[in-house]
């Protein structure tokens, strides 16, 4: 113990208190509020984005100073990764903003339960009801013939299928994934002009066409609800002498029914949305069309897109068409997420 | 509730006397593999009708067009602009969304609370749910405005560069277009990035951290790398949903027939898409027909870039360390 | 009700790759014979031969023949599904039926079948089954409750009144206290004395003490180095097996040197 201990060489780092980060963002919004209500360019949108820039520089700028040039990079970078989640959230919430602003003004119990015979020009009456209809028809045809092939091949992925042909309907099935809308609907269209001549128009081409969007989203979300049940469960109802088509029926399918049902729910808000292929197959009417197998029919996408472009009155019914078609959109998507949150068999594990 | 025989009855336990559920499994997997063969079968139909109809406008000449108001020159003349703007769209739109993406996928993964988490990405699947028409709508009434004075700023200081050259209000252009797309394409890419973040190996991120990087210098040690492929097959999916999309470019942009890089002009750009909703209903005969061929080129076109995308996903499942 | 079972020149196989290699073997009526050896030695795949659970994964096959009181298991006749009616088996790890009540597992060989049974039955069933499976005392009074709501262990001796709902003649059971505590083990372990009266049981096992506590007999199992099949070293009373072993290998396991 003759020896002095030589000095520990220790580091030790300056940072920034905890404040420091809100207290540059308020300098920032003050200085930019400052200098764009000199300039006269006060907006809520000039705002936002030029003091996000001078927010960056700032904190990047005093962090240089205080404590050096990595941890500068570092609040640099959370800075822009936290900038591009709200610059993703923005859209959303514009969206959600002006469709249900501009929407509620014609939106109402009337609009929903009236037809468009009898409504032109300037006229502002006029409802979706038609539309809601054949929206339902085209939708249920799609669902009709998109779930039982979708679970039925999902069932064949995960409990038959093995080798190439697994290997190969499952890339086909990504690729489907992919499918233009339009092109699913010029399929469908095709489809029924070889087979059924040029005249016949019906709210089943478009289901048909919507069912190719769908199926794939079917497949895959059940795919991913039997992939989680696990092979404990198979196993012991094999090992009770249940021959394997009642296991994946009663055991596999009815494990994984929240899930299914939650997966079916949110492929429907996907595909009750487009507008493409019904604006190829089934066109567009005034009137109220009951018979899904004849005569065109008017869907909610289609109504949007032809009364928003007529413009004048018709934009408004468009908003109030939007909000409605918004409305069914996210009352899937919750009712399904509810679904699966609310009745998925609650394990010990 | 008939009291039949109990299962304990000896007289049903005899080996063969009856084969239990055999012929239920062959009904039920015969079933579940028709099903699966019905997407190869329904994937080709797709093909071979569309070439059906296609076909006509395929082999017609210059002339055989004279009639249809929207067609000059043969088909090839006319797709070839098309599918650049198509192509010009879906690109500025993943210049855009990959950034975005890559950041919102950061924040979700590796920044935001915990507990947060789940409901971010949920925030994030809610614009995937939103339907594309509205969003047509939401570009033209919100977004066009808001970018116009940008646009105006852009193209007066920054007009010598082609891109941004001769600016006239309104923004119906091609950029517009491409800005809506890529809001579209934004979860879709985010949804595939963030499971492959999620999948860097703990002890890689632990040991950069252990070696006292900060969160930004772990992420470009650990999770960047091990996420490249996966980032870049998120792009290729992204590409071929914003190849395909219709009803936004229909509604925002302003349709042309040209082959050019200006970006900032209306009336220069269409895509297939948009150009086969905007003519279809009023067309009939060989017009109806050129429309489907583009459409043909167009699922040509997205299945080479969905495949590809696969590939490479494929490959990184099979070299990644993960599972 | 209890059967005996003869196997003879037993091979299983993955696909190319020979996991356990001739087995020659009996299995007394009404007694526990316990498999034990290191892990990766093919006991629980032997065991899994003997109700056709292997089957289960693509490309397993048995070659050579395992018979039950004259009955070819493996006879080309025989559908697996019925060989597993006379065949339970309890897993590793306890699985009861996540959206079945406590009483609808018990049953749930007779209703996943679709056969049909009467109310009072059902009942007579239930407590039969989970009173042999030392269990009914304790949930009596919450039949409706869902099984995944039980412990542990209790969950695991649902899965044994779960697989004597059904009268099989044999009981496998691949390490079935492998993930429950001492205490629980402690229950299945008394639980398996009882049920050797009326069945013949087979259990896998890692813990030696446990082989010794429960089995009449003990068949020792090792493998030579990974990529080789395992063998049956030695088969013999339970007493004799830990006493006096007549083979090294066994020898040396038991008194811990390996394994």
């Amino acid at each position: 113990m003759s020896v002095a201990a030589p000095p520990v060489p220790t580091r030790t780092y300056r940072r920034l208190p905890a404040w420091a980060p809100y207290a540059v963002l308020v300098a920032s919004l003050a200085v930019t509020a400052g200098v764009l209500t000199a300039l006269n360019g006060f907006t809520i949108a000039s705002m936002f984005f030029v003091s996000a820039i001078v927010y960056a520089v700032a904190i990047t700028a005093t962090s240089t100073a205080v404590e050096g040039r990595r941890w500068a990079t570092d609040r640099l970078a959370t800075t822009l990764v936290t900038f591009a989640f709200l610059l993703a959230v923005i859209p959303l919430i514009s969206l959600l903003w002006i469709v249900i602003g501009d929407g509620v003004e014609r939106f109402g119990p009337t609009f929903l339960t009236t037809d468009m015979v009898g409504i032109f020009g300037s006229m502002v009456e006029g409802g979706v009801a038609h539309a809601i209809v054949g929206t339902v028809y085209v939708t249920g045809i799609a669902g009709l013939i998109s779930v039982p092939l979708g679970i039925f091949t999902a069932i064949y992925l995960v409990e038959y299928g093995r080798g190439p042909i697994k290997r190969g309907i499952t890339l086909l099935v990504d690729v489907m994934t992919g499918i233009p809308s339009i092109v699913a609907g010029l399929f469908a269209y095709t489809m029924f002009l070889v087979i059924f001549g040029p005249a016949y128009k019906a709210a089943l081409i478009g289901g048909i066409a919507l069912a190719v969007l769908m199926t794939p989203y079917v497949i895959r979300s059940v795919e991913e609800m039997l992939k989680l049940v696990p092979n404990e469960l198979r196993e012991a109802s094999y090992a009770l002498g249940v021959p394997k088509w009642l296991t994946i029926v009663k055991v596999v399918l009815r494990t994984a029914v929240a899930g299914i049902t939650s997966g079916i729910m949110i492929a429907t808000a996907r595909v009750i949305g487009e507008t493409a292929p019904l604006l190829v197959t089934v066109g567009t009417i005034q009137a109220m069309n009951w018979n899904p197998f004849d005569g065109r029919i008017e869907t909610l996408p289609v109504y949007v897109f032809r009364q928003y472009a007529q413009g004048g009155p018709a934009a408004d019914r468009a908003w109030a068409a939007a909000l409605t078609l918004l409305l069914i959109v996210m009352l899937l998507n919750l009712i399904g997420r509810l679904v699966s949150k609310f009745f998925s068999p609650k394990g010990g594990r | 509730m008939a009291t039949t025989t109990p299962p304990q009855d000896q007289s049903r336990r005899g080996t063969g006397e009856r084969a239990p559920g055999r012929l239920g499994n062959v009904i039920f997997k015969g079933i579940s593999t028709t099903s699966g063969v019905m997407i190869l079968v329904t994937l080709a139909a797709v093909a071979i009708f569309l070439l059906y109809r296609a076909w006509p406008a395929l082999v017609a000449n210059a002339e055989e067009f004279a009639d249809v108001s929207f067609i000059e020159g043969n088909l090839w003349e006319w797709v070839a602009p098309l599918l650049f703007g198509t192509v010009l769209a879906a690109v500025i739109a993943l210049v855009v969304a990959m950034p975005l993406s890559i950041g919102i996928a950061l924040f979700i993964s590796h920044y935001a609370p915990r507990r947060l988490a789940q409901l971010l990405g949920y925030i994030i699947d809610l614009l995937a749910a939103i339907p594309s028409v509205i969003f047509g709508l939401w570009g033209f009434q919100w977004l066009r405005p808001l970018v116009e004075p940008l646009f105006a700023w852009l193209s007066s200081n920054l007009g010598f560069i082609p891109l941004f050259a001769d600016y006239t209000s309104p923004a119906r252009n091609i950029t517009t277009g491409g800005l809506v797309l890529a809001i579209m394409i934004v979860p879709i890419i985010t949804a595939t990035i963030r499971e492959v973040f999620l999948q860097t190996p703990r002890l890689h991120e632990e040991a950069s951290l252990a070696l006292g990087s900060t969160r930004w210098e772990m992420i470009r040690q650990a999770v960047l790398p091990f996420g490249r492929s996966g980032i870049i097959s998120a792009a290729m999916l992204g590409l071929g949903r914003a190849l395909g999309e219709t009803m936004a470019i229909l509604i925002v942009l302003s349709p042309g027939y040209a082959i050019n890089f200006f970006l900032l002009q209306a009336g220069q750009h269409n895509t297939i898409a948009a150009n086969i909703a905007l003519h279809f209903p009023e067309s009939s005969g060989i017009a109806v027909d050129a429309l489907i061929a583009s459409g043909l080129i167009l699922f040509a076109v997205t299945f080479g870039v969905n495949m590809l995308a696969r590939w490479i996903i494929n490959r990184r499942a099979e070299f990644s360390g993960a599972n | 009700m209890s059967k005996r079972i003869d196997v003879s020149d037993l091979n299983v196989y993955y696909g190319d790759f020979l996991a356990v290699e001739g087995v020659n073997m009996t299995i007394e009526a009404r007694s526990v014979t316990a498999l034990i050896g290191p892990s990766g030695c093919g006991k629980s795949t032997f065991l899994r031969t003997l109700n056709r659970m292997h089957e289960v994964i693509p490309g397993a096959y048995v070659k050579g023949k395992a018979v039950m009181d004259g009955k070819d298991l493996y006879a080309p006749h025989v559908d697996p599904v019925e060989v597993r009616r006379q065949i339970g088996m309890v897993f590793q790890r306890p699985n009861p039926f996540p959206t079945m009540s406590i009483a609808d597992n018990v049953l749930a060989g007779v209703k996943l079948n679709n056969r049909r049974i009467s109310r009072s039955d059902a009942a007579d069933m239930v407590e039969r089954s989970l009173t042999g499976a030392n269990l009914w005392n304790e949930v009596k009074d919450r039949l409706d409750k869902p099984g995944s709501s039980l412990s542990g262990g209790q969950q695991q001796r649902l899965c044994i009144a779960r697989a004597i709902a059904v009268q099989p003649e044999v009981l496998l059971m691949d390490e079935p206290c492998s993930a429950l505590d001492p205490i629980s083990t402690l229950a299945i372990e008394d639980l398996i004395h009882e049920l050797k009266n009326d069945y013949t049981i087979v259990i896998v096992t890692h813990n030696m003490q446990q082989a010794a506590r429960v089995s009449d007999r003990t068949g020792f199992f090792n493998i030579e180095g990974t990529g080789k099949p395992g063998h049956l070293i030695e088969m013999d009373d339970t007493t004799t097996m830990f006493s006096s072993p007549s083979q090294k290998a066994t020898e040396d396991y038991i008194s811990g040197r390996f394994g």
